[in-house]
């Protein structure tokens, strides 16, 4: 699998996941600085977290229009397997490359801090070393999490399997769709923490499952992303 | 500040700058005439107790500041130590009180950006941040508005870095009521044999201004920092900087690009006075002239006046000496990441200052008298009078301890600072081990590409007890550091050197100084006793509103280090039926306790004594405990005691206890809630207790056991019980209610 990780001035855990990828992979991605003229050929784009451009207009907006990001738009048209987390997912979804978008925290807070993730479809790329049902120990860290879709869109995320992590109770529980707080750290319609396209090749999620890679640092649970994604696009 | 270009010095204006008659007269002395305006702000600043410790200095002198770990000592941007393997940490702590009482997201954001920066300068990657905040009392009317504030300007500064802030303090008292203290704490990550100093070098070498633009904010904010807080403090609200964290990130990122080529003679960021203090510092320590043109300044607004100019606060900034043949180089860097890149100046072998500003000369002045000849005061000081000891029998038993539990742990010191820390990321880079809520926090030590290369990790905390340091500075200042050392212990590291933020009163008053005095004594002791050196610091004075103090607050930022992380214990119970033992000697010290504070409602007495020789004894036996990975959970025993300690390892870990009574000599409120010092909680595997009991015995450290974990509720034998739950209910209610209400 050959993966490159597009880096924003402001990205900030793009080291995070090359760190993740190298460990878990055993290969090492390349990095792409925003600016860089040419997207190397590769089959998975990592889309960071962090604080693009500082985030200072809507979060993710003006990555979105950067030229590399339509590059990657093309590419992942074509099939190209692209990743957004936390920025990354609000970036890709500011580029139309998945459907909604993030709103700022219903507690208007930045929230950090370790959430349960229900797996909700194993019938993906990314989530294939997952169960469906099964319930992952992964840290959100973000302001703007809040994922939003017309009641049209969300119905059809649903009907089409599109929904890959809810928030959830260490029982699986869901929170209302207005967000139980205690379990939904966001708000998120219908508990939603990760959605794919339609086609299963983009996933965009909120939480870090770069961050759940060892057990000294409190979860494994995010290793299983990383081995699904290097399984599905072994060269 | 009412400052305009071509304005007579008068005895007015020499005054709003913060300058006495007789620095004035020096003044005279050194230009050999009458100055121009813009240099009088620039001895102003210079000058100023921020910047020249004038008022601080003969103390300061007193700490111990060398080990053969040691890299750097106080005196640069930030201290740096040894942590084998060719690493070296870079930290200090850094106050920024006043701007975050005036305008608290900004204040406390700036502050954060200021210390990364600090750290950044000295070729190190942050890697963790901490913090110090002293709020007033929760229910006074701006409390909650300033938490609020602090909290999330901390948070929108440091989680844009993409560094992680870990750890700190959250404590309240009235004192606080007009003057928060907000201090930050950076820890870097730098290769032993690429620090980067300040010191100017090679005649004829380019000076190159990078980063943002200057803008007119935070002109003067040394000066105010230097000054105390009356009813029209909030008029200085233009005085108090705007941060960009965007900006700092790419700066950051650029100026670690740059450090990794060899452009670089020196650098040093432009923090508190500006442009004033770094050319001044860079020349001064390089014993070199600088001329400036200040018409190559990049500014965010036209017009702006020499005076102006070097004066400005604006944030993420950073002045560089660089080598001939390294410009271009440095250029295409600065470019890559869209920052401000300009040629200002360069350096001469005249030993002066020279600003020009549309070619005419503002000011022409010897370098080095700003910083020699600044004034240094033997201020007079007198001693804090003695407070009587207080006894078991002079303080109420009380009828139930269990209650008495659940009402300290939460009560707002000792509460959940959950609220506080989940607005901070604290685990972006993905080595945070030990995250908030520890007695100190952990952090792998990174490699290459974020990735850890051994299970080397540091640790970290900030301590102070002010109540302590009021009640005798002495034994409060060597309280804090040992405190320091303790928590370090507790998760297995080697505590190796401190960062010291002086927090205080007047200086020109003589039992503020006297607070100030016998604080560093104390703390000398101390560090000296431990093996634990002070690197950097810094002394922020005049936290006062109208003439009343706060709580003398010399807070402690330690870095240790762990060889093996996996072995590093947390403070919550691991597992059922295992015994609990106490390390240490237990008096029973209620003077300046939680329990007299929060039960009896007396602040008074004399503070828990300080034996040092215990506290390394005891210290050093937990800590061969932890290498032997015997101990499976320890804390350190501070605030509220040893039920509080134990509790607060129950609720960490929702394994309850069966505590067996207390010694028949001691009464309960002094043997459970009496808060002395050198002592921790452990628990071992229950076959393992004697093993334990032999080795203290051999240690010469006290021990006593105290119980068993186990199910959900913490009992003590004749006292009662209580759920975990339900103390948990308790310490985690305070923030959330206070908070509540706040947007």
């Amino acid at each position: 699998m050959k993966t490159a990780i597009i880096v924003f001035p402001g990205s900030n855990r793009e080291k995070d996941a090359e760190a993740a990828l190298t460990e878990i992979t055993g290969k090492p991605p390349v990095m792409v600085w925003h600016r860089d003229s040419e997207l190397p050929k590769v089959d998975l784009v990592v889309v960071p977290g962090g604080f693009s451009y500082g985030d200072y207009l809507r979060c993710g907006a003006i990555a979105a229009h950067s030229p590399v990001l339509r590059e990657v738009k093309a590419r992942s048209e074509k099939g190209m397997a692209v990743l957004g987390i936390c920025n990354g997912f609000q970036i890709i979804c500011e580029a139309g490359l998945l459907p909604g978008v993030l709103m700022p925290n219903a507690g208007l807070k930045f929230v950090c801090r370790n959430v349960n993730l229900r797996v909700e479809t194993s019938q993906s790329l990314f989530t294939s070393r997952y169960e469906k049902g099964q319930i992952l120990s992964v840290p959100v860290a973000h302001h703007d999490g809040n994922y939003t879709a017309d009641e049209k869109t969300l119905d059809e995320l649903e009907s089409r399997d599109q929904i890959a992590f809810r928030y959830c109770g260490p029982d699986g529980t869901i929170g209302g769709s207005d967000g139980d707080p205690l379990w939904n750290p966001n708000g998120s319609a219908r508990s939603i923490a990760g959605v794919f396209n339609r086609t299963k090749n983009v996933m965009g999620l909120m939480p870090h499952p770069e961050n759940a890679i060892r057990e000294l640092l409190g979860s494994t649970d995010g290793r299983g992303l990383f081995q699904a994604m290097a399984e599905a696009l072994a060269a | 500040m009412s400052a305009r270009v071509g304005q007579q010095i008068t005895p007015n204006l020499i005054a709003e700058h913060g300058l006495t008659k007789e620095e004035y007269d020096l003044i005279l002395e050194i230009m050999g005439r009458e100055p121009s305006l813009t240099e009088l702000g620039i001895f102003s600043v210079m000058w100023s107790e921020h910047c020249s410790y004038k008022s601080s200095r003969v103390h300061l002198k007193k700490l111990p500041t060398k080990a053969p770990w040691v890299i750097q000592g106080p005196g640069e941007n930030a201290g740096v130590i040894d942590i084998g393997d060719g690493q070296a940490a870079v930290f200090k702590m850094e106050s920024h009180n006043h701007p975050s009482f005036i305008e608290p997201y900004q204040g406390a954001a700036t502050g954060v950006g200021g210390i990364m920066r600090d750290v950044f300068t000295m070729g190190a990657r942050p890697i963790a941040n901490l913090n110090a905040l002293r709020f007033g009392a929760p229910d006074d009317p701006k409390t909650r508005h300033l938490v609020s504030g602090v909290v999330a300007g901390i948070g929108g500064y440091g989680n844009c870095m993409g560094v992680p802030t870990v750890g700190g303090e959250v404590n309240f008292h009235p004192s606080y009521n007009g003057n928060i203290l907000v201090n930050a704490m950076t820890v870097g990550l730098a290769d032993a044999d690429n620090i980067f100093y300040s010191a100017a070098a090679g005649v004829g070498n380019p000076v190159i201004y990078v980063g943002a633009k200057t803008g007119r904010d935070g002109i003067h904010g040394a000066t105010m920092a230097s000054a105390e807080f009356n009813e029209d403090s909030e008029e200085k609200r233009p005085t108090v900087q705007v941060g960009d964290p965007f900006t700092e990130k790419l700066l950051l990122e650029a100026c670690l690009e740059l450090m990794a080529t060899d452009a670089i003679v020196a650098i040093q960021d432009m923090g508190a006075a500006g442009l004033t203090s770094s050319s001044v510092e860079m020349s001064s320590k390089g014993g070199l002239g600088l001329e400036l043109d200040l018409d190559k300044v990049p500014v965010r607004e036209p017009g702006m006046t020499a005076y102006e100019i070097m004066l400005s606060e604006s944030q993420e900034r950073m002045l560089m000496v660089l080598k001939p043949e390294g410009r271009d180089k440095a250029r295409a860097i600065f470019e890559k990441w869209e920052l401000d890149f300009a040629e200002i100046g360069v350096l001469t072998d005249t030993g002066r200052l020279v600003l020009k500003k549309n070619g005419k000369v503002e000011a022409d002045m010897p370098v080095a008298p700003l910083v020699e000849k600044a004034p240094l005061y033997h201020r007079p000081w007198s001693p804090t009078p003695p407070q009587p000891i207080i006894t078991a029998r002079d303080v109420k038993a009380p009828q139930d301890l269990m209650a008495v539990l659940k009402k300290l742990v939460g009560c707002p010191d000792l509460a959940s600072k959950r609220w506080v820390y989940e607005q901070y990321d604290h685990l972006v880079m993905g080595h945070t081990v030990q995250r908030p809520g520890g007695d100190a926090a952990v952090v792998l030590v990174p490699g290459p590409h974020g990735r850890p290369i051994s299970q080397k990790a540091l640790a970290m905390t900030s301590d102070c007890t002010p109540r302590y340091c009021q009640a005798d500075p002495k034994t409060g200042g060597a309280q804090a550091v040992a405190e320091s050392w303790r928590n370090l212990t507790a998760v297995g590291a080697r505590p190796l050197a401190v960062t010291d933020n002086m927090n205080f009163g007047n200086p020109q008053r003589p039992e503020i100084m006297g607070q100030f005095a016998l604080a560093i004594d104390g703390m000398a002791e101390a560090c000296l006793a431990l093996d634990y050196p002070v690197v950097s610091g810094n002394v922020s004075l005049y936290n006062e509103t109208n003439g009343k103090g706060i709580l003398p607050t010399p807070t402690i930022g330690g870095v240790g280090v762990i060889a093996d992380v996996r072995k590093s214990p947390k403070i919550a119970f691991r597992n059922a039926g295992e015994a609990i033992y106490l390390i240490g000697e237990t008096a029973g010290w209620l003077g300046c306790s939680i329990f007299l504070r929060e039960i009896e409602g007396r602040e008074e007495g004399a503070p828990p004594p300080v034996d040092l020789a215990a506290e390394r004894r005891n210290g050093d036996f937990v800590r061969r405990l932890i290498e032997a990975e015997k101990a499976t959970a320890v804390h350190d025993v501070s605030d509220g005691g040893t039920l509080v300690a134990v509790a607060e390892m129950a609720m960490a870990s929702g394994i309850g206890a069966a505590l067996q009574a207390r010694p028949k000599e001691s009464p309960d409120h002094a043997f459970w809630f009496g808060e002395d010092q050198a002592r921790y909680v452990l628990t071992v595997r229950a076959d393992e207790g004697e093993a334990l009991e032999a080795a203290a015995k051999a240690a010469g450290v006290p021990l006593r056991y105290l119980g068993r974990t186990g199910g959900s509720d913490l009992t003590l034998a004749g006292a009662g019980a209580i759920s975990v739950a339900e103390l948990k209910a308790a310490h985690e209610a305070f923030f959330p209610r206070l908070m509540g209400a706040a947007k």
